[in-house]
């Protein structure tokens, strides 16, 4: 597979496969990378992207964007999925209980105000957490 | 030697300036910038402005022929530079590439922001646009959230507490002070930071800088024009650099590193021909307290890991070894996002004696600003030296 274009399609496609289950990752070069992506001609690489992963970092939004007014306080972390990070919403969880090494499955969710797809995750049953 | 000279400076407050449009506030700047510097409006070849968010504040794009009028000659090139908070700073750098190239002698550069105009949540979801709309954006991630997952992986990382980022918000308040262009003239104390409402855990409204107006602009100069029309210039422009890195902090290998500012710092250094233990002085992008952790790391003035101590320690204090943002920073002189010539009008003060706060950079020779775009993805950093 030969990519030499960035495509909306290339990250809604990507989400779908999030979404069933599917998710991947593009490997090139040597380099792992999420969707949208420009390449050139180096050859592509899909790769099953792990079931789980780890967040890294996280922080509590209490000030809002405005478009998630209704949500705060709500949590975005950094989680690491093997080679690839990706920042996403945590939800199922209380907020105050995210913490660095939390285990966490991604999920889609979609924002109330305007329909837009983006990532989320939940964390794997059987962890010592508060439930929402 | 440094063939870009800074001819003279100017700049608005900083704070709020209700009624004011960017281009009000733009020529007040540039005017006081030539008239300290002597040079004739009509001898300015070129214009390098710097505006992250007049589309959202006033509806108004294409601003650099806007900000040019009235300069006092149509005969020149205006551009306006957009790249976040480092607007500012790339400004500065165009600048410096003309006249070193040889393509102009005489560069006005500059920035304007109106933010106060808007309403808190306009401002929050403008800030945000600085950040990967897809991978960041979407998902909430507001420009606080996103300096406090940086804090969050610092602090994991290196260890570190919010009191020892509570001890820069307390210096660059107290150099804020005495800075009469400063937003916030008036000192406050840890625990008044501790105590603040929380923005994003773990920073806190006071971890954080305000949302400011402000203009600021600087002439400078090639040094062969300085020479035919006897400009005085006590400051001079010794090293330009920029540096980019992923848009997206989850593309980044190691996000406690900002790789960007370490570009362009270097490349400063390499064309001013010096190393940072040779800085004495540094005005750094603090929009918040993390911020000026990172920055101090990134410039090399401190190993990865070591400079969240710096304030509380007092190495970087008015009277410590190398103070940093004497002018009050981002964090307390305010933050019109163009801000990185706000730091480069600020630091040329410091450097030639004429800033309040000058007393305590009285021998200083070197000094460096640091400007950075949204988490910086972009930087630029420019080393300033005394001119013999």
């Amino acid at each position: 597979m030969s990519v030499e274009r960035v495509l909306q399609a290339d990250y809604d496609s990507w989400l779908d496969a999030l979404e069933e289950g599917d998710g991947y990752y593009l490997r090139t070069d040597g380099e792992a990378t999420i969707p949208p992506l420009v390449t050139g001609d180096a050859d592509l690489e899909r790769v099953p992207l792990a079931r789980t992963g780890t967040v890294d970092s996280k922080t509590v939004i209490r000030v809002p964007h405005p478009d998630f007014g209704e949500d705060a306080p709500y949590v975005v972390a950094l989680a690491s999925f093997g080679p690839v990070t990706l920042t996403g919403q945590v939800t199922g969880i209380d907020p105050e209980a995210v913490e660095t090494g939390l285990e966490v499955e991604p999920t889609v969710l979609e924002s109330g105000t305007d329909a837009e797809r983006f990532v989320g995750f939940t964390p794997v049953d059987g962890q010592e957490v508060t439930d929402e | 030697m440094a063939e870009t000279l800074i001819a003279g400076v100017g700049a608005t407050d900083f704070g709020e300036h209700a009624g004011r449009t960017g281009r009000e506030l733009f020529a007040e700047a540039r005017s006081s910038a030539l008239e300290a510097s002597g040079v004739s409006g009509s001898d300015v070849d070129a214009l390098y402005y710097g505006n992250y968010m007049g589309e959202t504040a006033e509806e108004q794009s294409h601003q650099a022929p806007l900000m040019a009028a009235g300069i006092g000659t149509t005969n020149l090139e205006a551009t306006r530079i957009e790249n976040a908070c480092a607007s500012g700073g790339y400004a500065i750098a165009d600048g410096v590439r003309a006249i070193e190239s040889g393509a102009a002698d005489v560069v006005l550069v500059g920035g304007a922001e109106r933010m106060t105009n808007l309403e808190t949540g306009e401002t929050t979801a403008a800030l945000a646009r600085a950040a990967d709309e897809l991978h960041e954006g979407r998902p909430g991630l507001t420009f606080p959230g996103a300096y406090a997952l940086l804090a969050d992986a610092y602090m994991d990382r290196f260890g570190g507490s919010r009191d020892a980022l509570a001890h820069i918000a307390v210096k660059n308040h107290a150099n804020a002070a005495t800075n009469p262009k400063a937003q916030f003239q008036s000192e406050i104390d840890v625990a008044d930071v501790l105590e603040a409402p929380t923005v994003a855990d773990p920073l806190g409204l006071l971890d954080a800088c305000p949302i400011t107006d402000g203009a600021a602009a600087a002439v400078l100069v090639s040094r062969a024009y300085a020479e035919r029309n006897d400009l005085e210039a006590a400051v001079s422009i010794a090293g330009s650099g920029r540096g980019t890195d992923t848009l997206a902090l989850q593309a980044r290998e190691d996000v406690t590193r900002m790789r960007a500012a370490e570009s362009a710092a270097d490349a400063a250094y390499d064309q001013a021909g010096i190393a940072p233990e040779d800085v004495d002085v540094a005005e750094v992008h603090d929009c918040f307290t993390i911020a000026e952790v990172l920055a101090l790391e990134a410039l090399g003035f401190y190993e990865p890991g070591e400079a969240i101590t710096a304030a509380a320690d007092g190495e970087t204090t008015a009277d410590g070894e190398r103070p940093v943002n004497l002018s009050g920073g981002l964090k307390a002189k305010g933050h019109p996002v163009a801000t990185g010539v706000g730091q480069l009008v600020e630091l040329t003060k410091l450097l030639a004696g004429t800033h309040p706060n000058a007393d305590a950079v009285a021998d200083a020779e070197v000094g460096v600003t640091h400007n950075a775009g949204g988490t910086v993805a972009t930087a630029a950093v420019h080393v300033l030296e005394v001119d013999s």
